[in-house]
């Protein structure tokens, strides 16, 4: 952003500046000429009064601040300063695996709220960024609209997954059944009352930053906030949904760094300069084992394999059931060249394993796409981190940029090859149909259903 | 419009951005008007000719309109699907031209290939639902109707890491933006087209009364303003005037009222379409719901002394079709708002030259997209639940022992609401 100053404020063109180097940005050697990259943003800044503000000491995304605890720093300050960002990263990395487990100790309603969390300050990580690169810290209204798109999209998508899954506690209060039956009519009346505040809040000088930042936010919502509730969908099938891809993504990204930092060679791709072949290929090999193995472990708890589910007489979540058959041992024959391997005709397997070979897999080889996206963005608008919530680390998003697409592939792989629609859902549509259109159905399904043979026609019930 | 120091301001300084195209403004409206026309109108003045092309032209659409309603629900959709694209073509132009990001790598074989996945995944879902037996029969068909969330999503990530892969150093945030862009654009267009398909399904009056409301509102709000208008509305649009507003408000309700008075009588436009499969087209044939049988209404006191009439009979639909046109007056404007705000910000006059006098497809159809959603959302918040067949879809594909449960479940609620007695239950 140091560039931007310096163009703002001299007149005559094609003055080549160079700015002075950025900490931490020579990783890469990717000392972008400013000439071509930053022409947009001289549209952007040469817009309305904003010449006036780039001459003002606002910060440029802010080089990492040092948000080490004192304790570790005192501890480590006789290491050398490579080992010792090693250090801090690695204790980090134990600090937020312990936290991940005991939420999980704790159980989905608090894992719900996480997950929530996450999103919250993902959403401000990256609308902060878009403040910064616009410089729009005082546009009119902005921040308030913001956040009220956020809590709208959150409004309509939980008020979808809780209609569903808390049927019986709904049904009880009169007031939430108004609430659900009229659900999007009053999402959309919401989301309307803030696109009517947005048009009403243009101002002449700052439309093209206002719209910038209008599409920024929506932009920030549909990956952020959808994803999120692909999430929390994933959760309610079963934790196991939930554990497996997120350890198999944090998994890859530690196996990874640990084969490209012993054997890497290769350079991957342009955008990361640090990510190597070798990290790849072994981070893919490593991964695939480990969702195995934690498949393996995972299955034969209830707790993980039940849907969860919410009980109104005990006014809590429960996991309780009757495992499924994909979590029910089988015995599978080996194919022949695994069967020398091995040396055993058979093997006992979950089928989940089966499906946990294709989690990782998309885990390892298209999750760093998500890698790289985040990446290339971090490039594209000149910051190291996305923010400095994580000593060593970075934001949260930094922590999560691979997470996005593996839980919409989740999603849509539970949508597609696990289960069928959600009964309960079912039941709840047919409760609210018209009378007749209930008798009707009701109807067709006994001639279905005594076809089938589920049901037996004499029977007096 | 805008003042000259700001159209300065916009100037570039590094000189081979100088040797492209300048920026702002862009390129303003050749004239498209054909030769017949010119030729007729070369005598008028100025200011009367443009009303006149206007005019003329206004009512070439509406022409055009009616023709493709006569011809059938295939046709509309088919149409749908046109003006989309080409209001996709039309954002993503300006796109380009803002950005000057014509020779960027890929960039508008990735647009397009966004715009035909999620087209893809969108009429995959619909297609679907109304053309269930079709589908059934056809085994290719079955198998991509099956695993299409995860077809779609494949074709998607495609192009998602095509677009990674694509990242050029020195444009990476050229490319970023484009990307939102084209986002934000497949949001708005293609999302509003198909539930345009959606209301147009649930049968031709929910697609031609909101339509007809908006342009009719349009049409009113500028005679209004062009009569009696004195007080500006707001500074983004300066030639709206409060007095258009208003009087456009007023009319629209009323034409509402009146077309769908008319519309509610004919089937062909009342009944939901429906795909025969025995004739392999569309029909719309069926029993007039109540919503368009003829009701008998007291009038209350106060009109009563006005009209002289004691009670009225009226369709209930007209009563929705107020709901209808109060949204087209008062909120739909909210969407040209947000489209002129959208042509200052990036000082552009119109959208494109596509239709003289107009401007581009976009310019005519900016308040229609929220108009498409409310509809699409009143329809599914008051009139009509969940479909029933699809329903049936549903509870087909679950488990035995959950099919049980919910016919138990649903046998239970129906004996307590009375529509089933236990008697009645071995036939």
């Amino acid at each position: 952003m140091l560039e931007l100053r310096y163009r703002g404020s001299c007149p005559s063109p094609g003055e080549a500046v160079s700015p002075p180097p950025r900490e931490g940005e020579a990783a890469g050697g990717d000392h972008e000429t400013e000439s071509t990259s930053d022409k947009e943003t001289d549209i952007d800044d040469r817009y309305g009064d904003l010449d006036s503000r780039t001459d003002s000491d606002i910060p440029e995304i802010p080089a990492s601040s040092d948000r080490t605890p004192e304790i570790l720093k005192k501890a480590l300050s006789g290491l050398s300063s490579r080992w010792k960002n090693w250090w801090i990263r690695g204790i980090l990395t134990l600090t937020m695996i312990s936290l991940f487990f005991l939420i999980i100790y704790m159980g989905s309603f608090m894992l719900m709220l996480l997950v929530l969390g996450i999103q919250v300050k993902c959403f401000h990580e990256i609308i902060t960024i878009g403040y910064r690169v616009y410089h729009s810290y005082d546009l009119p209204w902005f921040r308030t609209l913001s956040w009220y798109f956020l809590l709208c999209v959150n409004y309509f998508f939980y008020g979808e997954t809780v209609a569903d899954y808390f049927a019986t506690f709904v049904q009880r209060e009169e007031q939430l059944q108004f609430l659900i039956r009229y659900h999007r009519f009053i999402s959309f009346a919401l989301y309307l009352a803030g696109f009517c505040m947005f048009v009403l809040s243009l101002v002449k000088k700052h439309y093209r930053l206002q719209f910038y930042m209008f599409a920024w936010t929506h932009v920030t919502l549909l990956i952020t906030v959808t994803q999120s509730h692909l999430v929390i969908q994933n959760l309610f099938e079963g934790m196991i949904w939930f554990l497996v891809p997120i350890s198999s993504v944090i998994c890859n990204d530690i196996t990874a760094y640990l084969f490209g930092f012993f054997f890497g060679r290769t350079p991957l791709i342009k955008l990361s300069p640090k990510k190597t072949w070798e990290g790849f290929i072994g981070g893919f090999f490593s991964t695939v084992v480990f969702g195995f193995i934690a498949a393996y472990v995972l299955s034969k708890y209830q707790y993980f394999v039940c849907p969860v589910e919410y009980r109104s007489d005990v006014n809590s979540f429960v996991t309780e059931c009757e495992p499924s058959e994909l979590f029910q041992l089988q015995t599978y024959s080996l194919p022949p060249f695994l069967k020398a391997v091995l040396r055993q005709e058979r093997v006992s397997l979950y089928p989940f394993q089966i499906h946990s070979i294709a989690l990782s897999t998309f885990a390892s080889l298209i999750g760093p796409f998500g890698g790289f996206f985040a990446s290339g963005f971090k490039r594209a608008f000149k910051i190291k981190d996305f923010a400095n919530t994580i000593p060593g680390h970075g934001g949260i998003m930094d922590r999560f940029d691979c997470q996005y697409l593996m839980a919409t592939f989740v999603h849509v792989y539970i949508t597609s090859f696990i289960r069928g629609p959600n009964p309960s859902k079912v039941l709840q549509q047919l409760l609210v149909l018209q009378p007749e259109q209930q008798l009707n159905i009701y109807k067709t399904l006994k001639i279905h259903l005594i076809e089938k043979g589920i049901l037996q026609p004499a029977l007096k019930v | 419009m805008e003042s000259e120091s700001e159209a300065k301001v916009d100037g570039e300084t590094a000189s081979d951005s100088e040797s492209r195209a300048e920026s702002a403004p862009l390129p303003v409206s050749a004239d498209d008007t054909p030769e017949v026309l010119n030729r007729a109108l070369s005598n008028l003045s100025s200011r009367w000719k443009n009303w006149w092309v206007r005019g003329i032209l206004t009512l070439a659409m509406i022409a055009f309109f009616f023709i493709i309603i006569y011809l059938g629900p295939m046709v509309l959709m088919i149409i749908v699907m046109c003006v989309q694209i080409k209001c996709f073509h039309e954002i993503i132009t300006i796109g380009y031209n803002v950005y000057h990001s014509y020779d960027l790598p890929w960039f508008r074989t990735l647009s397009w290939y966004f715009l035909l996945c999620v087209n893809y995944f969108f009429y995959g879902e619909t297609v679907t639902d109304y053309f269930f037996t079709l589908v059934q029969r056809e085994e290719p068909l079955r198998i991509l109707s099956k695993y299409h969330r995860f077809i779609s999503f494949t074709l998607y990530l495609i192009g998602f890491c095509m677009f990674v892969l694509s990242l050029v150093k020195k444009h990476y945030r050229l490319q970023f933006y484009m990307f939102g862009w084209t986002h934000v654009t497949l949001l708005i267009v293609v999302t509003q087209s198909h539930l345009v398909i959606h209301n147009l399904f649930e049968g031709m009056i929910w697609f031609i009364v909101p339509i007809s409301c908006v342009i009719c509102n349009d049409i009113m709000a500028y005679m209004f303003g062009f009569f009696f208008g004195r007080t500006p509305l707001i500074k983004l649009s300066p030639k709206k005037t409060w007095e258009g507003f208003i009087g456009g408000f007023f009319a629209t309700v009323v034409f509402g009222l009146l077309l769908s008075y008319v519309m509610s009588g004919y089937r062909c436009f009342v009944c939901p379409v429906e795909y025969n499969n025995d004739t392999n087209s569309f029909t719309v044939d069926c029993e007039p719901s109540d919503l368009f049988r003829l009701q008998e209404y007291n009038i209350p006191g106060v009109i009563q002394s006005v009209i002289g009439w004691k009670t009225v009979r009226m369709y209930p639909f007209q009563i929705h079709s107020i709901a209808l046109s109060t949204f087209a007056s008062l909120i739909g404007p909210f969407g040209g708002f947000f489209a002129s705000g959208f042509k200052r910000a990036f000082k552009i006059k119109d959208f494109a030259n596509t239709i003289p006098g107009h401007g581009g497809i976009m310019d005519r159809f900016d308040c229609q997209y929220l108009m498409a959603t409310f509809v699409n959302v009143y329809i599914a918040s008051f009139i009509r639940g969940p479909n029933p067949s699809k329903l049936i879809q549903q509870f087909l594909t679950l488990r035995p022992d959950q099919q049980l449960h919910i016919f138990n479940t649903l046998r239970s609620h129906l004996i307590d609401k009375g529509m089933l007695t236990s008697a009645t239950e071995d036939e």
